[in-house]
C-alpha cells in the first residue's frame, strides 16, 4: 500500500478535474482571443470557471481574479506590483510587514526588494508556531504600505489571525495581501466577511492541476502588470490564456470550497486519530494546538531521529511525509519554521510533517501509525543521542 | 546550467546501493560495554562527535588490545540522516582489525570510496558528502581519547574543505600556480567547495574558521602586491614598459619638464598630461595644450611630433602621443 500523506506540498488531481479538463486539448483548443468559432466556442466554459471562482471566494463582479501560472507568481505580483505603484516613487512609505514563516515566494521576494530601498520586518512565531494580531500591529509604523501575512501556514497547518489583522489594516489605511495557499478548501476563506486586498491561490494545493493559480485583487487596489505582452486578463496579465487548467482550477475551487466540512470531519477525525496515536510515542513534540490548525495537517518532531532517516524509513514502507531538516532538503538548512518556534535547536532536525486530503483513507492511516511507530523503534536503536538523553542529563 | 541543475538533483537516487543497504540494516551499530572490554583485557574508548542541535551526531565504540594497540571490535550509535548511518558504519568496519594508529589514517574519503558500488561513481551525491565527515571526525576523537593527546595533533595541516580534505597550503599555491579568479576555477582545479559547500564563504551549513572566498582575495591580494613590486622593481631598472601606471606618469612628466616644457614656456604655452592608456602595443599619452599652444597650428603637427619624438626616444618608441 502506498500512502501519500504530503498533500500540503501538492495534491492528486480530482478525478473529476480532470475529466472536466479533457476535452479541452484536443476538441476545444482555440484560444478564446480568436474571433472565430474555435475561439468563441471556449469562452463559456471559462465564463464559468471564472464564475465558480468568484462563488467560491465569495467577490463581487467588480473585483478581479487574475489567473496566474502558480502562487510563486501572484505573490511576485503583490510584492512587486507594491514596490513599483508606491514605493519606487514614495520612499517615505517603504516599510512592508510580513512574518518569518512566509512561503519563499514571498520572503525571497521580499529580500530582493530590500536591495532596491524596501524596509521589511518580519514577524517571529512564537512557541506554538502562531503570530499574534497584536505583534502585527506592533511592527507596523507610519511608513508602512503592505501587510503580508499568510492565512494558514504550510509546515505546522498554524492558522493566522487574518481576519483581525485585515480589519486592522484596514482602519490604518494600510494594505493586506494573504497568502491563502494553504488555507482554500481547508476553512472558510469568505472575502466578503474578511477584508482583504489581495489573496494568492494556486490549483495544486486543492486537487487541481499544477501550473496554475490566482490572484484576487479588490476594485480599487489594482497593482502595475508583472507580466507585459497583451490583452488577456483585461491587460493585467499578459499570456495566452490555459483554457483547460482554467476550467480545471475552477471546478477544483469549487470543489475545495465545498468540501470544508468534510475537511473539518472526516479528514480532521483521521488526522486526529494519527496523532493521537504519532503522540503517545514517547519524547515527540507536535507543534501548535489541534483546534488552532488546518485539519489535515500534523508537524511533530521525534527527539533522537533525524527528519531524513525518518523519511527514508517511511518511503520505504510506500509513505509520503515531508520534513525541512537539514539533510533532505538541497540547501542543507534546518526546517525554517522550526527555528522560528524557538525549540530546541535539536528539534530543527527532527521535524517531520504529515499532511492528509480528503482522498485519505482510515486504512492508510492505520498503516502509517504501524510504519511510523516500528521506524521510530528501530531508529532510535540506532541513535546516538537518544539513548544517552538521560545519562547526559 | 545543465538539465539536471535546472530540475534540481534527487538525493536518494543518487546513493549507492552499499549506502541504501547499510541505511536499511547497519552491520555494526550497537554498543560495547565496559564490562567486555575488561573481560578481554583490553581498553574500551567511547567517542562522541557532533550534536543533536547540528543535524549530526554520531558516537563510536572501540576495544582496544593494550599491547598490539589493536582495535579489536568497534561499534557506532548516530544521530543523522541515511548517508550518516551508512558511512558510520563503513568506517566501523574499516577500523575493525587496524592498529589505532593506522586507522587514524582513515579518512572521509576513504569511507566514501569504499561506500562506492562502481570505482567510478560517488556514493553519494556532492551535497552529502559532508554526511561523511564525521565518520572520519570521530576517529580522530577516539584515537586522541586512546592516547590521552589533543585531536588537533593528528592534523598536521588545515583542512578548509573536508568534503574534498584540501588543505590552506595546497589551495594557496593552486591559486597561485594557475592564476584563478574565482571558486568556481578553485572547485574545478582541487574539488574543495563542490560539496557541502560550507567552506565557499559564510552561511553555509556549518561555520568554517576558512573560507575560499577569503582565501582567494588574500592569496589575489598577494599576487597583485607581488606584481606591483615587480613592476616597481623592473620601473626602477628603468624599462618603462614594465613600469607601474604611477611610474609611467612620473617618467613622462620628468622627460617633459626636462626637454619640453620650457620651449612652450618660451612662446607663452604650456601643456599638461591628462591620462596614458595602455593599447597594446602602444602606450598612449593623452595630452592638453594650455596657454598660446592651445589653438597653435604647430600643435597638431611640429609640436605635437617634437614632444612624441622626445619620449620615444627617452621612454619607449611604442609611445603616441594624442592631444585633445
Amino acid at each position: 500500500m502506498r500512502v501519500y500523506l504530503d498533500n500540503n506540498a501538492t495534491t492528486k488531481v480530482d478525478p473529476l478535474v480532470t475529466v472536466k479538463m479533457q476535452p479541452f486539448f484536443e476538441e476545444l483548443y482555440g484560444n478564446p482571443n480568436s474571433l472565430h468559432k474555435y475561439g468563441m466556442e471556449v469562452r463559456p466554459h471559462l465564463n464559468q470557471a471564472m464564475g465558480e471562482m468568484y462563488d467560491a471566494l465569495n467577490v463581487p463582479d467588480q473585483d478581479d481574479i487574475l489567473i496566474t501560472s502558480c502562487a510563486t507568481e501572484s505573490n511576485n505580483a503583490v510584492l512587486k506590483g507594491i514596490y513599483f505603484k508606491y514605493i519606487a516613487k514614495d520612499p517615505d512609505k517603504n516599510h512592508i510587514v510580513a512574518t518569518s514563516v512566509e512561503h519563499p515566494a514571498v520572503l525571497d521576494t521580499l529580500h530582493f526588494l530590500s536591495e532596491y530601498g524596501v524596509d521589511v520586518t518580519l514577524v517571529d512565531v512564537d512557541e506554538n508556531g502562531g503570530i499574534s494580531a497584536e505583534a502585527i500591529k506592533n511592527a507596523v509604523t507610519d511608513k508602512t504600505i503592505l501587510i503580508s501575512m499568510m492565512w494558514a501556514n504550510n509546515e505546522t497547518g498554524m492558522i493566522f489571525p487574518v481576519e483581525e489583522v485585515a480589519a486592522f489594516a484596514k482602519e490604518k489605511e494600510i494594505l493586506f495581501h494573504t497568502d491563502a495557499v494553504q488555507a482554500i478548501g481547508k476553512v472558510h476563506v469568505d472575502l466578503s466577511k474578511v477584508n482583504v486586498d489581495y489573496l494568492t491561490f494556486s490549483a495544486h494545493k486543492f486537487h487541481g492541476p499544477k501550473g496554475i493559480g490566482g490572484l484576487y485583487v479588490k476594485k480599487g487596489k489594482e497593482l502595475p502588470n508583472l507580466l507585459h505582452g497583451g490583452e488577456q486578463m483585461g491587460g493585467k496579465r499578459a499570456g495566452t490564456l490555459n483554457v483547460a487548467y482554467i476550467v480545471g482550477m475552477g471546478l477544483a475551487l469549487r470543489q475545495a470550497a465545498g468540501h470544508v466540512e468534510k475537511m473539518n470531519s472526516y479528514v480532521r477525525d483521521l488526522r486526529d486519530k494519527l496523532e493521537d496515536a504519532l503522540s503517545s510515542i514517547a519524547d515527540t513534540i507536535v507543534v501548535g494546538p489541534r483546534e488552532q490548525r488546518t485539519p489535515n495537517t500534523i508537524l511533530i518532531s521525534l527527539r533522537g531521529i533525524e527528519g531524513e532517516s525518518m523519511l527514508w524509513d517511511l518511503n520505504r514502507a510506500g509513505i509520503a511525509a515531508s520534513t525541512g531538516s537539514a539533510c533532505a532538503s538541497e540547501s542543507l538548512e534546518a526546517n525554517p519554521v522550526m527555528s522560528a518556534i524557538g525549540e530546541d535547536p535539536e528539534l530543527a532536525h527532527t521535524a517531520m510533517r504529515l499532511s492528509l486530503s480528503r482522498f485519505t483513507t482510515e486504512a492508510e492511516i492505520d498503516r502509517t501509525i504501524e510504519v511510523f511507530t516500528k521506524a521510530a523503534e528501530r531508529l532510535r536503536s540506532i541513535s546516538s543521542t537518544y539513548a544517552y538523553t538521560n545519562e547526559v542529563g | 546550467m545543465a538539465k539536471s541543475d535546472l530540475l534540481g538533483g534527487s538525493l536518494w537516487d543518487e546513493y549507492s546501493d552499499k549506502v541504501t543497504t547499510l541505511m536499511n540494516n547497519p552491520l555494526n551499530q550497537g554498543e560495547i560495554t565496559e564490562e567486555t572490554a575488561v573481560a578481554n583485557g583490553h581498553k574500551l574508548i567511547v567517542a562522541d562527535f557532533g550534536a543533536e542541535s547540528c543535524g549530526d551526531a554520531v558516537r563510536l565504540y572501540w576495544e582496544v588490545n593494550p599491547e598490539s594497540e589493536i582495535i579489536v571490535d568497534a561499534k557506532f550509535k548516530s544521530f543523522g540522516c541515511g548517508t550518516a548511518i551508512a558511512s558510520s558504519d563503513m568506517m566501523v568496519e574499516l577500523c575493525r582489525g587496524k592498529t589505532v594508529d593506522q586507522a587514524v589514517k582513515i579518512t572521509n574519503i576513504d569511507v566514501e570510496m569504499a561506500l562506492r558500488d562502481e570505482p567510478g561513481t560517488p556514493a553519494v551525491p556532492p551535497q552529502k558528502m559532508h554526511c561523511s565527515v564525521m565518520a572520519y571526525d570521530v576517529i580522530k576523537k577516539a584515537a586522541s581519547l586512546y592516547k590521552g593527546v589533543d585531536v588537533d595533533s593528528f592534523e598536521d595541516e588545515i583542512i578548509v574543505c573536508e568534503c574534498a580534505r584540501v588543505s590552506l597550503g595546497t589551495l594557496q599555491e593552486v591559486i597561485k600556480l594557475n592564476d584563478l579568479k574565482s571558486v568556481a576555477e578553485i572547485t574545478d582545479y582541487t574539488k574543495a567547495g563542490g560539496f557541502c559547500k560550507s567552506c565557499i564563504k559564510p552561511g553555509g551549513h556549518e561555520d568554517r574558521e576558512y573560507y575560499l572566498v577569503d582565501i582567494l582575495a588574500d592569496v589575489r591580494r598577494e599576487m597583485d602586491e607581488e606584481k606591483m613590486a615587480a613592476a616597481a622593481d623592473a620601473g626602477s631598472a628603468g624599462d618603462f614598459k614594465a613600469m607601474t601606471l604611477v611610474q609611467k606618469i612620473k617618467a613622462i612628466d620628468e622627460v617633459i619638464d626636462e626637454s619640453v616644457r620650457q620651449f612652450l614656456v618660451m612662446d607663452g604655452g604650456n601643456m599638461e598630461v591628462i591620462d596614458i592608456k595602455d593599447a597594446d602595443p602602444y602606450i598612449d599619452v593623452y595630452i592638453r595644450y594650455l596657454g598660446a599652444c592651445n589653438g597653435c597650428a604647430s600643435s597638431t603637427t611640429g609640436t605635437l611630433y617634437a614632444i612624441e619624438t622626445t619620449l620615444k626616444e627617452k621612454l619607449t618608441p611604442d609611445i603616441r602621443v594624442l592631444p585633445i
